[in-house]
């Protein structure tokens, strides 16, 4: 390794640190405005400290105030985006690890045809093709359902390839060793395949569990009545009434609770989501 | 393998379907009668002019986002390469955003410049600067690209860390050993080395600006200003859902598609050239 001066590693902790600043700030202060009364928030500027008001506002996010706002609790908002969120992720993941395990290990007709119809929907994000999914969903009566919430996520490809790649790497000695020891495909399923894919289905958990909570345009279309919105959508629907009216303190709060759990995967599971990131979109 | 391709028939193929077949039919005010009328509705989208600009409002937007977090998200990966200790805290510490919602971000990020109450509108104003997001069309769109590209930084990070650890140090060194200053070592041996992560994060990026922001521009500004900040993916919603006009809706997801698909073509024929490249 190249010797270099402390000078410039002294920048480089600098630059790092200022970047650290930028990317934090907006959830400090957050949490800061959190922790204020709406009159401080009001006026600003706001200070840089938390305030004393975290267990007030806290206790009124959760117990009261918005529940006059919305009509619903928060715990009722966090509870469907996790369903949704979990949803999501364990949907995606059993039906791709089932759909690449059929296109890897068994030869039937059409098998290249249903990779092929699969591996194109790749491309399109629901984004594109919203109106008429939106009227599928009416025709099918899954307007303000949790199956509405989260089966039309569920149909992308990039998971199946991830698993398809990862099977292919799986020896045929194996595969072989398994059947001679008498393991239907079951078995091997679900002794050999599911062992070994351990880290990648705990990868791909956190992604498709951060894609999920964070959802916006399809559970705005989704859901009419309030009890099942996310909490992203009743987020914005309490700021979007007039500027003055909105309480931004238990704005402020229900934002935190909003973000907070995604934060805490994605922190906690570092490891298994950094190797996901950058080894499925590869 | 049945499940999947189930959903992925009711979900993805009827609806792409139907979009294609709306995209060729106009209703009448009332909705009581529907003409198929082929091509009409894209020429009628195509020379709309409300249409070109929200096209240029996109370009816009996705470039700049694209530009502003890949080069904060490069400049903090060189420098995570050099600062060797608390490297591992540093990313604990950059990768938070990611998991923080589009819609959230850019509420956040209008929370803190917000005209009446935002404490870094404050600050902007007492420098002088007649800063209003609400009112001023180009403030509205550095707002969103700064919330946009704040919530990308994290993922370019990490993939550019993954690039720059790929570097083979022995090619470093042996400029290094040239006589070749840190900046020449950067620009003439890891910069190109990164280019393909690079081309891989634009893609990725454009993609991300394209359709994923779509909740940052409807929870800041609800493509206002005027119209200056409604890029593609706002307008399909809007058109279809809030002016119900279905067919320019449809019509626009089946150029959005095009798009998409014309992306996702040039990112593979990439990814096969790197196989080459080993």
């Amino acid at each position: 390794m190249i010797g270099q001066s402390p000078l410039r590693t002294f920048i480089a902790h600098a630059v790092l640190i200022l970047g650290i600043l930028i990317v934090a700030f907006p959830i400090y202060y957050t949490f800061v405005a959190s922790t204020h009364t709406l009159q401080t928030i009001l006026r600003p500027p706001l200070p840089l400290l938390p305030g004393g008001q975290l267990w007030n506002n806290y206790s009124e996010a959760l117990f009261g105030g918005i529940g006059r706002i919305g009509g619903v609790s928060v715990g009722q908002l966090l509870l469907n985006t996790t369903i949704m969120a979990l949803g999501v992720a364990v949907g995606k993941i059993c039906i791709s690890i089932l759909s690449a395990y059929a296109i890897v290990f068994f030869r039937f007709p059409l098998r290249m045809t249903f990779f092929w119809l699969i591996f194109i929907t790749l491309m399109l994000p629901v984004e594109v093709r919203i109106l008429p999914t939106y009227k599928v969903m009416v025709d099918l009566g899954m307007i303000d359902t949790y199956a509405g919430l989260i089966i039309p996520l569920i149909a992308s490809a990039t998971a199946t390839l991830l698993f398809r790649q990862f099977f292919m790497t799986i020896p045929g000695e194996l595969v072989e060793a398994a059947r001679v020891d008498g393991a239907g495909p079951w078995r091997f399923f679900f002794d050999i395949l599911l062992p070994l894919s351990r880290t990648n289905i705990a990868a791909l958990f956190v992604i498709l569990f951060i894609y999920g909570w964070t959802q916006y345009l399809w559970p705005l279309l989704v859901t009419n009545s309030n009890d099942m919105n996310t909490i992203v959508i009743a987020l914005r629907k309490m700021v979007s009434f007039a500027d003055a009216d909105t309480e931004w303190h238990l704005v402020m709060v229900t934002a935190m609770l909003a973000i907070v759990p995604p934060i805490l995967v994605v922190v906690l599971m570092q490891r298994w989501f950094v190797r996901g990131l950058v080894e499925s979109e590869k | 393998m049945a499940p999947q391709l189930a959903i992925t028939l009711v979900f993805f193929y009827w609806p792409a379907g139907q979009a294609l077949y709306q995209s060729m039919l106009r209703q009448d005010p009332f909705g009581l009668r529907t003409r198929f009328v082929w091509f009409a509705n894209f020429r009628k989208v195509l020379a709309d002019p409300a249409y070109l600009n929200s096209i240029q409002v996109t370009v816009v937007f996705s470039l700049a986002t694209a530009i502003v977090a890949m080069v904060v998200a490069l400049l903090l990966a060189v420098m995570a390469e050099k600062a060797v200790r608390g490297k591992g805290l540093y990313r604990t510490l950059l990768i938070w955003p990611y998991a923080v919602a589009p819609a959230i971000a850019g509420m956040l990020w209008l929370f803190l410049f917000n005209p009446s109450i935002g404490s870094l509108a404050y600050l902007l104003r007492s420098l002088g600067i007649a800063w209003d997001p609400l009112l001023n069309g180009t403030h509205a769109m550095i707002l969103l690209v700064s919330a946009a590209a704040w919530k990308q930084i994290s993922y370019n990070f990490l993939f550019f860390v993954a690039g720059l650890q790929a570097v083979p140090k022995t090619l470093i060194e042996a400029a290094a050993m040239d006589g070749a200053g840190e900046t020449k070592r950067f620009w003439t041996i890891v910069f190109p080395l990164l280019a393909p992560t690079t081309f891989f994060l634009l893609v990725v990026n454009t993609v991300y600006a394209l359709f994923d922001t779509f909740g940052i521009v409807h929870a800041v500004t609800g493509g206002g200003p005027g119209k200056a900040t409604e890029t593609l993916v706002y307008k399909v919603y809007n058109d279809g859902f809030v002016n119900l006009i279905l067919g320019d809706s449809a019509a626009q997801s089946v150029i959005l598609m095009a798009i998409v698909i014309a992306l996702t073509a040039i990112q593979f024929r990439y990814v096969e050239r790197k196989v080459h490249y080993g």
